[in-house]
C-alpha cells in the first residue's frame, strides 16, 4: 500500500519532470526539472531495494554532473528566438528519431512478455543473494569477477582527465605576471614588508 | 514506533505514516530549538573573544535574542527583486533549508535513536550535503544579481572541491568499520584505541583524518575561514545578499544546521557518537545522548572559536589547499590505511 502509493508518486513526477524538460522555455529551468527527475529516479530506485545504486545516482548525477551542466547554462546566455527558428527545420528528424525509439521500447516490451529473453546468466547466479547488501554484492562482483573490466574502466577515465588537464594547462614562467610561489608567500614576514618610520614634525617620509 | 501505534488499534498503514511524522518531528523540531540557541552561543563565544557582552538583554542572559530576532524577521515585509526570477528565486532557501533538515534522518543521537537506521547512512550523508550547493546557485542565479552570482560561483566551486576529499576520508573510516551504517560505525570505535579510548581519532592513521575532515568541514559549510561566498568586503552578503524576512532567514538556519549536522559528523566518526569518552563501565550510566551532545557541542565551540580566531583565506588559496593538499594527502591515507588493515588481516571472515 505504502510502497504502491510512493511508486506512484515517484514515477508520476519521473514522468512529469521530464516532460517539463523539454516543455520549459528557460534552458535554466529545464536543468532544474532535469535534477528533479534524476532525484525522483534514485526514490524508484530505493523502492526496488538498490539503495546503494539510488546514493550514487544522486552523489554522481545530481551532485556533481548536474551542477556543472546547470553552471555551463547559466554562464551561456542563450538566445531563445534563434533556438526557437531552428525547430520546424528539425522537426522531421526529432518525428524520426522518437518513432524509432519509441518502437524499439515496443519490440523491448513485445519480447519481454513473451518471455523469450532470459536475464542475467542461466544459471541463475546474477540474482539477489540473500542476506547480503546492496554495497557488498556490487563490490564483490566488481572487485571479484569484473576486476580487469573494472580497472581498464578506470584507466580510461584516468586517461580522459590527464587529456583535459593537458589540454588546458598553461605554466606560467616565473618571474612573470600571475606565477605565485605559495611557499615564499607563507615565509613572508611582517618584517619583510613594513618598516617603521618615525619621521620629525613637518617632515616627509622617504620610500 | 511503528508497533506502539499499532497496539494503539491503527492499521499498519496508518500507524507507519504516524510513526514517521512524529519521528520527524521529534528530530526537527529540537534541531530547530538547537539552531536558535546555537546562534545564540555563537554570538555570545565571539562576543567574549572580542571582550564584548555579546547578546545580553532579552530574557536572563540575553538567551531569547535568537527568538527576538526570529520574530522580527518574521514580521517584516518579504522583498523580492523585480527583476528575479520569482520561481526559482523563492524555492532557493526552502531547498537550503529541507536539505539542512534531511540529512539529520540518519544521524544516531543514541543507541537505536534515529528516524531511519539504513545500510547506506553514510553515502545518504554524501549525497544530501551534495544537494547543498543547489539552494546557493539556484538563488544566486535567480537574484539576477552581480554579486550573488559571483558568491554562488564561488559557493559551487568551493563545495564540489572539498567533498572530493571529504568523500576519500569517510572511505578511510568505512574501511576501518567496514560498514555503511551510522550506528555500526559508532559500535566499531568502542575500545578502539588501546583498548579504552572510544574513538578512532586516538588512532595514530586516522587523526590525520580528523583534522582534514574537521577543516574540510569548514569549508564545505562556507565556515569562517572560508566564508567566501558572503565575504562581506567583497561581496556585500553574498548569495543572500537580495533576500530579506523568512526567505533570509530560512538560508540562516539552514547554514546553522548544516554547521550542527558537520559537528555531529566530527563526533560519529571520529569522536565515538554516544559513547563516553573512555570505555569505562561507570560511564555509562549517563545517558548516551548526553555525551553525543557534548561532543557535537565542543565541535560547535571549536567553529566559533575559528571564526573569531582566524583571518580569511583568499580564493586561490582555498582551491589549492582543497585540490594540491587535501586531495593527495586523503588519497596517499587512503592507500595506507587499505595497505595496513589488508597487512593486520582486518578483512579475514568478512563476506566476499
Amino acid at each position: 500500500m505504502i510502497q504502491t502509493l510512493a511508486f506512484y508518486l515517484f514515477a508520476s513526477l519521473v514522468i512529469g519532470s521530464a516532460v517539463m524538460v523539454i516543455m520549459a522555455r528557460n534552458p535554466v529551468h529545464s536543468v532544474l526539472w532535469l535534477i528533479l527527475a534524476f532525484f525522483n529516479a534514485a526514490g524508484l530506485m530505493v523502492l526496488v531495494g538498490a539503495e546503494f545504486i539510488a546514493m550514487l545516482l544522486v552523489i554522481v548525477y545530481v551532485g556533481a554532473v548536474a551542477v556543472l551542466f546547470l553552471f555551463v547554462v547559466m554562464m551561456l546566455n542563450i538566445d531563445f528566438a534563434e533556438m526557437r527558428a531552428g525547430f520546424i527545420k528539425n522537426f522531421p528528424l526529432g518525428i524520426l528519431v522518437a518513432l524509432i525509439l519509441f518502437l524499439e521500447l515496443f519490440v523491448g516490451l513485445v519480447a519481454y512478455g513473451a518471455g523469450g529473453i532470459q536475464l542475467g546468466t542461466p544459471d541463475g547466479s546474477a540474482a539477489a543473494r540473500m542476506g547480503q547488501s546492496n554495497i557488498e554484492a556490487v563490490g564483490a562482483l566488481l572487485y571479484g569477477k569484473y576486476v580487469f573490466l573494472f580497472e581498464v574502466a578506470g584507466i580510461i577515465l584516468l586517461v580522459a582527465m590527464i587529456g583535459a588537464i593537458v589540454l588546458t594547462h598553461r605554466q606560467r614562467p616565473k618571474g612573470a605576471r600571475g606565477h605565485q610561489d605559495i611557499g615564499k608567500q607563507i615565509r613572508r614576514r611582517p618584517d619583510d614588508a613594513t618598516v617603521m618610520k618615525q619621521p620629525n614634525i613637518g617632515k616627509g617620509v622617504e620610500l | 514506533m511503528t508497533e506502539f501505534f499499532q497496539s494503539l488499534g491503527m492499521s499498519y498503514e496508518w500507524a507507519w505514516f504516524v510513526a514517521t511524522v512524529s519521528g520527524v518531528l521529534l528530530i526537527a523540531l529540537p534541531l530547530m530549538l538547537a539552531v536558535a540557541m546555537v546562534i545564540y552561543v555563537d554570538r555570545k563565544v565571539l562576543g567574549a573573544i572580542m571582550m564584548r557582552r555579546g547578546p545580553n538583554v532579552v530574557g536572563p542572559f540575553g538567551l531569547l535574542q535568537s527568538f527576538a530576532d526570529g520574530l522580527k524577521v518574521f514580521l517584516q515585509e518579504t522583498i523580492i527583486p523585480s527583476a528575479a526570477n520569482k520561481g526559482i528565486f523563492l524555492l532557493a532557501p526552502i531547498i537550503t533549508f529541507t536539505v539542512a533538515l534531511a540529512a539529520w534522518a540518519v544521524i544516531p543521537f543514541d543507541e537505536g535513536v534515529l528516524v531511519s537506521d539504513i545500510n547506506v547512512g553514510l553515502l545518504y550523508i554524501l549525497a544530501i550535503s551534495s544537494l547543498g550547493v543547489y539552494g546557493v546557485v539556484m538563488s544566486g542565479w535567480a537574484s539576477n544579481s552581480k554579486y550573488p552570482f559571483f558568491s554562488a560561483m564561488r559557493a559551487a566551486a568551493q563545495m564540489i572541491s572539498y567533498e572530493v576529499s571529504i568523500g576519500f576520508i569517510l572511505v578511510c573510516i568505512v574501511l576501518w568499520s567496514k560498514s555503511f551504517n551510522m550506528s555500526d560505525i559508532v559500535l566499531a570505535q568502542k575500545g578502539h584505541g588501546l583498548g579504552f579510548v572510544n574513538g578512532f581519532y586516538f588512532n595514530p592513521l586516522l587523526f590525520p583524518m580528523f583534522v582534514v575532515f574537521f577543516i574540510s568541514a569548514l569549508a564545505e559549510t562556507a565556515r569562517a575561514p572560508f566564508d567566501l561566498t558572503e565575504a562581506e568586503s567583497e561581496l556585500v552578503a553574498g548569495y543572500q545578499t537580495e533576500y530579506s524576512s523568512m526567505s533570509f532567514a530560512l538560508f540562516w538556519l539552514g547554514e546553522y544546521a548544516n554547521i550542527l549536522l558537520m559537528c555531529s559528523l566530527c563526533t560519529i566518526l571520529f569522536f565515538g557518537g554516544w559513547l563516553p569518552p573512555v570505555d569505562w563501565e561507570p560511564l555509562y550510566a549517563v545517558p548516551g545522548i548526553i555525551w553525543f551532545l557534548l561532543k557535537t557541542f565542543m565541535f560547535f565551540f571549536m567553529f566559533s572559536w575559528i571564526w573569531a580566531t582566524v583571518p580569511r583565506y583568499r580564493y586561490d588559496q582555498l582551491m589549492r589547499l582543497g585540490w594540491k593538499v587535501f586531495l593527495p594527502m586523503s588519497l596517499v591515507f587512503v592507500a595506507l590505511i587499505s595497505g595496513y588493515l589488508m597487512a593486520t588481516g582486518h578483512f579475514t571472515g568478512a563476506s566476499t
